[in-house]
């Protein structure tokens, strides 16, 4: 995992991305307790190679104009949500000596990627309700209620949805992570897996004072496979027989090729 | 180097495919088996979907024994009339592997049912590799080896419906072989390998086939039941990763190639026993994955995907 500095490669991108901020403040400028944030790319491409992928969240605040008594410090919470898709959550029981898949629990909607980056513990600077209402922690992201199965004790499989896909780094927390400079600049340094669902990444970034959400702003990551991997798939799932029988032709070519091959340097 | 495997959506290192086809091809020319019934118990240990697997096991099959076929016809060494029997029990057999594992997936129950496969079968194959290569080693050790009967007629060839093989020099009712296919046709849907470790002793102790024949044929039937399980799974479950099978592929021919020479070159006995160890090894760790207590009781699966 990425520190939250600027990493060197993305300086010329956030600077530039700074300066567009700043433009933007300077002429129509922002209202007071507003947020405004960008991403060092809203482009993710899934190909042979990748390996994960490191996004840079930047953007600013604006405090209220009144000189009176200090108000209580801005925090920042910045959530991105990948696809929501389907699951089905097994619970193993040993039946004659071996464990075995037992009961289920199906969830029609759930986030396949979630993390939440703030500037301070999450339960330090936001109120459970506004936390529920917001949708913000994981917690509340899988919406627990949608849980259906006829098991005894649902919390146990949502409980475990959260355990595995936190080991798996598809639900991060990652508290103090969003670094605020001169309570008008933040930025985050967001690192996406390798197993990433294709789809749109919803990126919202919350300013929050006093336990409560002042103002949000929303953007998107787009994530998508790219070429050969992108034909492979869409092959495989459009026009399966065809793919069947390009595997069939890749095999028997590869097999017979390399022992003609062989054969030919032996000689 | 991390590659993105597009059907699996997972990353997997290419140079542990490469060494997974690789070390399999090795040992698949050192002693001319298929190979499959590792790699795909070895694909499951570095987290590729078992769906995917399996289909991915059975199109390597396919590369793995393309050469075998034509050797072998061009030696006149496949009884074709046997191998088409044993082929039309092997299409049925995969028709109803392939449903099979469309009902376990949608069960929960496809790992599991995988997995007590792979115990089962490995345990036997390991268990006579084991035997034969000991076996082998005393006969070496002794001057003159006891005879064995040309062939010995049993039970199940006076079925019903019989048939002239002429090549096998057999009469014999078209059941045992259908039902052997039959077998190895399930087998290869649901585990994603050819199966000549349970056709060619079959062939050889049930049949009576004479063993000149035997590999030849098993290979020909081998080869057809999986391009057609290939194709199936591709067309049932978009399971069939190209992209994983062509790092198979490339690592399992040149391992192969290098096999080959090398069985020629060291003594096979010792080495026959070692695999038979290895064999059983790989059958040991997946029954202690299902016998102790697992750490993550609960697991989560995707409707529609693998």
């Amino acid at each position: 995992m990425g520190g939250r500095g600027f990493p060197l490669l993305r300086l010329p991108a956030a600077l530039a991305g700074l300066c567009l901020l700043l433009t933007a403040l300077l002429p129509a400028g922002l209202r007071a307790g507003e947020i405004v944030g960008a991403l060092s790319q809203n482009r993710v491409s899934l190909t042979a190679n990748f390996s994960g992928s490191e996004i840079l969240i930047f953007g600013a605040i604006r405090h209220d104009g009144t000189s009176e008594a200090p108000p209580a410090p801005y925090e920042i919470i910045i959530v991105i949500e990948g696809p929501r898709q389907p699951v089905m959550i097994w619970r193993k029981d040993q039946r004659l000596g071996i464990w075995v898949n037992v009961e289920a629990v199906g969830m029609a909607s759930v986030p396949s990627f979630h993390a939440v980056a703030t500037t301070a513990p999450l339960s330090q600077i936001l109120s459970p309700e506004e936390d529920e209402q917001y949708r913000i922690s994981v917690a509340h992201a899988i919406r627990p209620a949608q849980a259906v199965g006829a098991v005894g004790d649902p919390s146990s499989f949502t409980e475990a949805l959260l355990r595995i896909r936190e080991r798996t780094e598809q639900y991060l927390t990652l508290d103090r992570w969003v670094y605020l400079d001169r309570d008008i600049l933040f930025r985050a340094n967001v690192r996406l897996p390798a197993n990433l669902t294709e789809g749109a990444y919803t990126t919202r970034m919350y300013l929050v004072r006093d336990g409560a959400v002042v103002h949000q702003f929303r953007t998107a990551i787009f994530v998508r496979k790219e070429g050969l991997e992108r034909w492979l798939h869409q092959l495989a799932y459009d026009r399966p027989l065809v793919y069947g029988l390009l595997a069939l032709a890749l095999a028997l070519l590869a097999g017979w090729g390399a022992s003609a091959a062989f054969r030919f340097i032996r000689s | 180097m991390q590659i993105y495997l597009p059907i699996a959506e997972v990353s997997a290192n290419a140079l542990t495919l490469l060494g997974i086809g690789g070390g399999v091809g090795l040992l698949s020319g050192m002693f001319g088996v298929g190979g499959g019934f590792l790699i795909t118990p070895l694909l499951f240990f570095i987290g590729i979907p078992p769906a995917v697997a399996v289909a991915t096991g059975v199109n390597q099959v396919v590369a793995s024994s393309i050469s075998g076929v034509l050797a072998h016809l061009r030696r006149r060494t496949v009884d074709l009339r046997m191998g088409t029997v044993l082929l039309v029990g092997g299409l049925l057999g995969s028709s109803l592997g392939i449903w099979l594992f469309r009902f376990l997936s949608a069960q929960g129950q496809i790992d599991l049912a995988v997995q007590l496969a792979y115990v089962v079968f490995l345990g036997i194959i390991g268990l006579l590799m084991l035997q034969e290569g000991l076996r082998a080693w005393y006969r070496t050790s002794r001057p003159n080896p006891p005879r064995r009967k040309l062939h010995t007629h049993l039970w199940v060839h006076n079925l019903p419906l019989k048939m002239k093989f002429r090549v096998s020099g057999l009469y014999i009712s078209v059941i045992p072989p259908l039902m052997v296919g039959m077998l190895v046709g399930v087998l290869a849907a649901l585990m994603g390998v050819g199966g000549g470790f349970i056709m060619v002793p079959a062939m050889i102790y049930l049949l009576g086939m004479p063993t000149k024949v035997v590999v030849g044929t098993s290979l020909f039937q081998i080869i057809f039941v999986a391009a057609f399980t290939t194709v199936m799974h591709a067309v049932t479950s978009h399971s069939v990763d190209i992209m994983l099978a062509l790092f198979l592929i490339v690592g399992g021919v040149v391992g192969a190639q290098v096999g080959t020479q090398l069985g020629l070159k060291l003594k096979a006995e010792q080495l026959r026993i070692l695999l038979a160890l290895l064999v059983l090894a790989v059958s040991v760790k997946i029954a202690l994955d299902l016998l102790l207590r697992p750490d993550e009781l609960y697991s989560i699966t995707i409707p529609g995907r693998h």
